[in-house]
């Protein structure tokens, strides 16, 4: 038996509404929310996306409080089903870029006959298909966003050139739904490569979770099934040939704060959501104090890195989420107060990675340099 | 005098050489944060809210997929890198607050659903100032980078452009003020579409919708659909008759002559005597098209491999290989030879080097002087009907704009020619467009 990974600090993140849940339209609407998330210091906050349901494109959603937040992580849904890969990694690029290095991605599919439809371009296909799709997806947009090297942009006056294009690269990825062939047209993002966080509802995406993801978020009804969840990811990851320690496990938490200051069944304190049926999301009903409690206990125990919170009612829950339970984690010093870093990856703990290039050249270079003849 | 009321749009300058990136140091600090100029998002809050201090009526984002390439190597002379278009323009959505913001999107590696869903989100969360520049490409070098891969014949490019901007339409149609929205059913030659929209109908009801072609095709499809035309008719005779050209074609699709604005792009120089201003051009020019880019030039028309030329000597003796395959990701204009032999009796009458006659021969500036004698030349395109306005092309960024903004726009409006605040808040209010008239399938017929 293993040694189990030791979880990091606590990270918590929310989401921006809820299944069913009315989305509103305005700039003014979602930036009063990102902004709530940020006054608590939330290492990031995500918004999912499908079309034909009602809502505005969750990237652009996000895009649009950018400019007035200044260090909460930026996490759209973005579909990989019907859309093109190279327009989706540069979008996400941008959203690094505008934000000053705080992008993330939530890759989703589109399972549907009606979302089908609405494209025209091809059928509906299985989950297990399309995550296996969604993984490409993924590794062709790591290409992309390492595609330029950092230091591409040279201007230099001697020669006339602005870029090195020895520090271009083609990502050259060929799935089985498509192929890219790249450059990227956007210069490597602030933070080298945008956050990936992977919803593992589906157990379909625990592969993309495994090999790509920097956060994967955990579906659990209590602690012992979410740190088994968390070792699961974190074995799998690590037999991907990836440093464990670079991933991130989030438990899911939808969060009903409506009622009291308490929990209103006792056994929520510390114990664990209310259970539901196998598959089904685990929901928090109760105070934002119990929440506190339930949060401590989970990261005590080492099941989880921390929380994805699904506020059950956006307008109410966020707020109570923040000014109650997040403030008593920062009371009890148990959750930052401020941000002491500038991009998600910081939030994080993650570092910002070199790009595949960069290190392959590197290796390149040290390889020609011992061949040569003396 | 009152002169007719004056259109302006602020291009992001250009990923290509009217971009001068080598001593823009000198002129503005670096940006703050990460990134060069032409990528850092201060760089285009810098531009657009230039352009939006000069009551412009957009900003307008060009669009590359695939970097140039050259020789089968990426092209490393000129500015090249730039944000995914929607994405900064819905940034910038939170830094300005009347401007228009104008995204250039192809329609060939696009589909309606999505790219409808992107524009109305814009519209919405920029309160009515969104707009599509509608560009179509047939080169299977650019479609390396997408899922359909191949390309499309070029007769095809503008029948599916028509049946990009029809769909699109009918999907804002079917908008609902609660987000439900009438189910849509499209059937066409290059799409198949049926459902929800998923949002309310946007501030403009319909985006505003640009285009950009100039080949007979390109003016109909503009003439039927679109409520700006983006052309390159710089010179006052070919703007005129490109100007009564299209606009004799709209009565034909129901369309009154106000409702389709006329916009060339033009670049602009500026100084305190017209020498001074002269005097600018040409060294602008120098800048623009260094030694290095002068036989990028030459080898994009000779179609050969001219690194050992000398740009400072004369022209090359060979003639242009027609066929080549040398240069990719850039749209050809002409027949090579026929440039060439230009070129060559330029050279000749004035006596000019491989370079200079690049400079003479390529981009020209379109106004050149003091401000007073730029907006004169200004509203005389516009009152002698060869534009309705303009989409201005600074060749620095982010601070190119800022001499326009702040020496020739008074001089406009000092004599009635363009607005002294905005009198509405959508783009469509700024160019006095009529709200859109619902379409249906069967009434395009």
């Amino acid at each position: 038996m293993p040694e189990p990974h030791k979880p990091t600090t606590l990270h918590l993140a929310a989401a921006l509404s809820a299944p069913g849940a009315p989305r509103p339209y305005t700039a003014a609407d979602w930036t009063r929310r990102v902004r709530l998330a940020e006054d608590g210091a939330l290492d990031f906050v995500t918004l999912t996306d499908a079309f034909g349901e009602r809502g505005p494109d969750a990237l652009q959603a996000l895009t649009v409080t950018a400019p007035a937040t200044a260090r909460v992580g930026l996490v759209p849904a973005v579909t990989t089903t019907h859309t093109e890969p190279f327009h989706l990694q540069a979008a996400v690029a941008t959203l690094d870029w505008v934000s000053g290095g705080r992008a993330g991605w939530l890759p989703a599919v589109s399972t549907t006959e009606a979302e089908a439809r609405l494209f025209g371009r091809r059928p509906a296909a299985p989950a297990a298909a399309l995550w296996h799709e969604a993984a490409e997806v993924a590794e062709a947009a790591g290409r992309l966003w390492d595609s330029w090297e950092d230091d591409a942009e040279i201007r230099d006056l001697a020669t006339g050139r602005f870029v090195d294009r020895d520090k271009l690269h083609y990502a050259d990825f060929t799935g089985r739904t498509f192929s890219v062939r790249g450059p990227s047209i956007v210069p490597r993002p602030p933070q080298g490569r945008p956050v990936v966080v992977a919803d593992t509802a589906s157990p379909h995406a625990r592969d993309l979770a495994a090999r790509h993801a920097d956060v994967a978020l955990v579906h659990a009804q209590g602690p012992a099934a979410a740190r088994a969840a968390r070792e699961e990811l974190l074995a799998r990851a690590e037999a991907a040939g990836r440093d464990p320690g670079t991933l991130r496990v989030l438990a899911v938490l939808t969060v009903d704060l409506g009622g009291g200051e308490y929990a209103a069944v006792p056994s929520h304190g510390g114990g664990g959501p209310r259970a539901g049926g196998a598959g089904s999301p685990a929901v928090y009903r109760g105070g934002p104090v119990d929440l506190a409690e339930l949060v401590t206990a989970w990261h005590d125990t080492g099941a989880v890195d921390g929380f994805h919170f699904v506020p059950a009612d956006p307008d109410r829950d966020l707020e109570r989420l923040i000014n109650g339970t997040v403030a008593l984690l920062q009371h009890r010093g148990r959750f930052r107060t401020f941000y002491p870093g500038a991009t998600l990856r910081d939030h994080l703990g993650l570092a910002r990675p070199a790009s595949r290039y960069a290190a392959a050249r590197g290796a390149d270079r040290s390889a020609t340099t011992q061949g040569e003849p003396a | 005098m009152t002169s007719r009321p004056m259109h302006l749009a602020a291009h992001f300058p250009g990923v290509n050489n009217t971009t001068v990136w080598a001593e823009d140091a000198q002129t503005s600090p670096p940006p703050a944060g990460p990134g060069g100029r032409q990528i850092a998002f201060s760089s285009f809050t810098h531009l657009a809210r230039t352009a939006e201090r000069g009551l412009f009526d957009f900003f307008f984002l060009a669009e590359g997929l695939r970097l140039r390439e050259h020789q089968g190597r990426i092209h490393d002379l000129d500015v090249v890198g730039r944000p995914e278009s929607l994405t900064v323009l819905t940034a910038l959505a939170a830094t300005t607050e009347r401007l228009g913001l104008a995204a250039t999107v192809n329609a060939t590696f696009n589909e309606p659903y999505e790219l409808a869903r992107r524009l109305a989100t814009l519209d919405h969360l920029s309160a009515g100032r969104a707009a599509w520049n509608v560009v179509t490409s047939f080169d299977a070098f650019t479609g390396e980078n997408f899922r359909r891969g191949g390309f499309l014949d070029r007769a095809d490019r503008y029948t599916r452009a028509a049946e990009f901007v029809a769909t699109a339409r009918a999907l804002w149609d079917a908008a609902a003020p609660d987000g439900a929205g009438q189910p849509v059913t499209h059937t066409g030659q290059h799409f198949g579409i049926e459902g929800r929209f998923g949002l309310p109908r946007s501030p403009q009801g319909h985006p505003v919708v640009i285009q950009a072609g100039d080949s007979p095709e390109g003016r109909e499809f503009a003439a039927a659909a679109a409520d700006v035309i983006f052309t390159r008719h710089g010179t006052l005779e070919a703007g005129r008759a490109f100007y009564t050209d299209v606009k004799d074609r709209l009565p034909a699709h129901g369309r009154r002559p106000e409702e389709l604005k006329i916009m060339p792009g033009v670049t602009f120089v500026l100084g305190d005597t017209d020498a001074e201003a002269q005097e600018n051009a040409v060294e602008i020019r120098r800048r623009q098209i260094s030694p290095q880019n002068a036989l990028y030039a030459l080898e994009q028309i000779w179609g050969i491999d001219l690194s050992g030329h000398d740009p400072d000597g004369p022209l090359p003796e060979a003639d242009p290989d027609v066929d080549s395959t040398f240069v990719q990701g850039r749209v050809k204009h002409g027949d090579p030879r026929q440039i060439a032999e230009k070129w060559r009796a330029l050279s000749a009458e004035k006596g000019l080097s491989s370079r200079e006659t690049v400079i003479e021969a390529t981009g020209r500036q379109s106004f050149v002087g003091t401000p007073a004698a730029v907006a004169e030349q200004m509203i005389s395109f516009v009152d002698r009907r060869a534009a309705d306005g303009f989409i201005l092309v600074p060749h620095l960024t982010p601070d190119g704009l800022d001499p326009f903004v702040d020496r020739v726009v008074p001089i406009l409006q000092e004599r009635g020619a363009f607005r002294t605040e905005y009198t509405g808040t959508t783009l469509r209010d700024h160019l006095g467009l009529p709200a859109p008239r619902p379409r249906t399938e069967a009434g395009r017929g």
